[in-house]
């Protein structure tokens, strides 16, 4: 209708078209033709909602990131961030090259890539078993009592597993005990050979109901008239969970498994911490451990550069996974993160 | 009448529908594990409380499964008498309630501007904000800005640093986002100013998820055991969880804050004390847990919505 390079604001200039009307209802609104700068001005309620966020931002999370170069120096209180000497990367060579960049690194990624396998596919089994219950009820129940955990706390987490599993009052032992076997013959938290089993399969028990949930959002979007037409064709119940259930909630197993990949390395601090004992250093050393451990307890004289350096490997990794993983999606999907 | 014989018919509607031999042993199935599942998660539960009523000899001997034996009120009264447990009660409840007030108005008055759709300089800001979430200075910088700030075994410690969980942050903008334009429009041209407009309109349209994020928050405070582990270090500013790691990890009992002399040299009524500390402890989320469970549930499909 117009000749090229006529751009829209000009077509709106012309005033012909439906522009003219929508230019019409612009200026009504007052929103009409407006340079940017004088946009900005007539915002400035908008920013001034904004400043106290942004300064927190400014001062509680980039303020860290640049306080995060003294992983390149030889940071010392008295002298400051800056004042430190700089030594480049010799935090980074000194921690690749201790015994425990082996060990921190492997028990960190031995857990998450364990919690991962076991972990990720249950709660979706559970989603699509749990949304073929026919009872109402039932189903409520299973609800109400699998998403509780969630809401218990770490340390309140460890002390129940604490007690459970204690060899002379738990409930385990007495179960054991009960079924003939004597009290229960080893304790779950000596030594290093549990402690993964204990971590994730608690983080199991914890987590499956919770992380079902959006799952089950999607499967409440089906149409039941697809389940209606594939049961009149005669589809078993399992080929409709097969060929109905499942792809409906593909596209939320592929965001969430993203971010489980870009958060590979990123076995939290608490868990660990308060399930870590003398025995089981071996399995439970995880980064975010070791990087309190060197930093901030005073038998290792608070070395903040060193344990700077361990935990910006930690996060520099983490960014890379997720941009990786994001950027593997948005290529094979065509939907990644951003 | 139409509306009573409507309802049998639709039901009516799907009976004929035979249920086959395969589907049946699939139900069977199905409802099988997951009776398993839902007893796994719940015997625990269930063990922990029994054993919390119960008395200490019993608990001992290893007598409690499912059922409270010798019923008994001993274990909350040890926790009673335990005074270290209820100053850090305190100091729990007060961290928790203004930690959530400061939350909630930081993540609001951030959400509020970045929802409207043709703020200039809108993407930035956002990325800025988003950025966070993939990156972060970690632990030991974060240790010395508190420091420097002198915050050490302050409150503010605690409440300040987290005041906005980006997440939840992005939880209210989508909701500000599905409020209808034609509102702000008609405010707008009754000349109501930004400021008014939030106050009297957005807040009030966004009730839900404010109390979605009011709970999110909550329950992170209340449960949040790193932030004072690193910042405080006296133990009259302690919170519960720091007790809780003392008392049920550590098996570590103050003899000082225990008016009971007996429970030092007394392991069973110790053993007790931790099944009752464990409900006394979590009993504020269990008690709101029936009511607020679609507030929960609410803000995982918001956030899921976003994606």
């Amino acid at each position: 209708m117009f000749p090229r390079g006529f751009t829209k604001r000009r077509q709106r200039k012309a005033g012909t078209g439906p522009w003219e009307v929508f230019t019409i209802r612009q200026r009504e609104l007052g929103a009409s033709r407006k340079s940017y700068w004088r946009r900005i001005c007539e915002n400035w309620q908008m920013y001034l909602f904004l400043l106290l966020p942004i300064i927190w931002l400014l001062l509680f999370k980039y303020e860290p990131m640049y306080g995060a170069q003294i992983a390149f120096r030889k940071f010392k209180l008295a002298k400051g961030i800056t004042g430190s000497e700089w030594v480049g990367l010799d935090n980074f060579r000194k921690f690749f090259t201790s015994v425990y960049f082996g060990r921190t690194v492997g028990n960190t990624l031995y857990l998450s890539i364990y919690s991962l396998v076991v972990g990720f596919p249950l709660p979706i089994l559970f989603a699509l078993l749990l949304n073929s219950v026919r009872s109402k009820a039932w189903r409520g129940w299973i609800e109400n009592v699998t998403y509780m955990p969630h809401f218990i706390s770490t340390v309140v987490l460890v002390g129940m597993l604490k007690r459970v599993f204690d060899v002379n009052t738990g409930l385990i032992s007495n179960f054991y005990s009960l079924l003939g076997g004597g009290r229960l013959p080893f304790d779950m938290f000596i030594g290093d050979g549990n402690f993964r089993t204990l971590y994730i399969w608690s983080g199991v028990w914890q987590g499956t109901g919770w992380g079902s949930i959006i799952y089950m959002a999607a499967l409440s979007a089906v149409d039941p008239q697809l389940h209606e037409a594939a049961t009149v064709d005669g589809a078993t119940r399992w080929q409709r969970l097969i060929h109905i259930d499942l792809p409906a909630i593909v596209p939320t197993i592929t965001i969430t498994l993203i971010l489980r990949f870009g958060s590979i390395m990123g076995i939290g601090f608490d868990k660990a911490f308060l399930m870590q004992n003398d025995t089981n250093l071996a399995a439970s050393e995880v980064i975010s451990t070791y990087v309190y451990k060197v930093g901030l307890t005073a038998t290792n004289n608070m070395n903040y550069s060193y344990s700077t350096a361990i935990g910006l490997f930690n996060s520099v990794v983490n960014l890379i996974m997720i941009s990786l993983v994001n950027f593997i999606s948005n290529r094979i999907n065509g939907s990644g993160l951003w | 009448m139409s509306m009573s014989a409507a309802k049998p018919a639709g039901k009516a509607k799907k009976s004929p529908i035979k249920i086959s031999a395969a589907d049946r042993i699939y139900y069977v199935v199905i409802n099988v594990l997951l009776g398993a599942f839902f007893v796994i998660v719940l015997a625990p539960l269930i063990n922990i409380v029994a054993s919390s009523f119960s008395s200490a000899d019993a608990v001992l001997k290893g007598k409690v499964m499912l059922w409270p034996v010798d019923f008994n009120l001993e274990g909350y009264k040890a926790v009673f008498d335990y005074r270290g447990i209820w100053r850090s009660y305190a100091n729990t409840i007060y961290y928790t309630v203004l930690g959530t007030f400061i939350n909630l108005f930081m993540t609001m008055i951030a959400a509020y501007p970045l929802a409207r759709r043709d703020l200039p300089l809108k993407k930035p800001i956002v990325m800025l904000f988003m950025f966070t979430m993939l990156f972060s200075g970690g632990m030991i910088p974060n240790y010395l800005l508190i420091r420097n700030l002198h915050w050490i075994n302050s409150i503010w410690a605690i409440v300040i640093p987290g005041a906005i969980s980006v997440y939840n942050m992005i939880i209210a903008r989508t909701f500000i986002q599905n409020i209808p334009s034609d509102i702000e429009e008609a405010a707008r041209i009754d000349g109501c100013s930004d400021a008014y407009y939030f106050w009297r309109m957005v807040l009030p349209l966004s009730k839900t998820v404010i109390a979605v994020l009011a709970l999110y928050y909550a329950v992170g405070h209340w449960n949040d055991y790193f932030t004072p582990w690193l910042y405080m270090n006296k133990p009259e500013k302690y919170p519960l969880q720091i007790i809780l790691r003392t008392i049920l990890i550590m098996n570590t009992f103050d003899a000082e804050s225990m008016m009971e002399d007996d429970l030092i040299a007394n392991k069973a009524l110790q053993d007790l004390l931790k099944y009752s500390l464990i409900i006394v402890s979590s009993a504020p989320i269990l008690v709101v847990y029936p009511f607020a469970k679609k507030f929960f549930l609410k803000g995982v499909m918001i956030g899921a919505l976003k994606g």
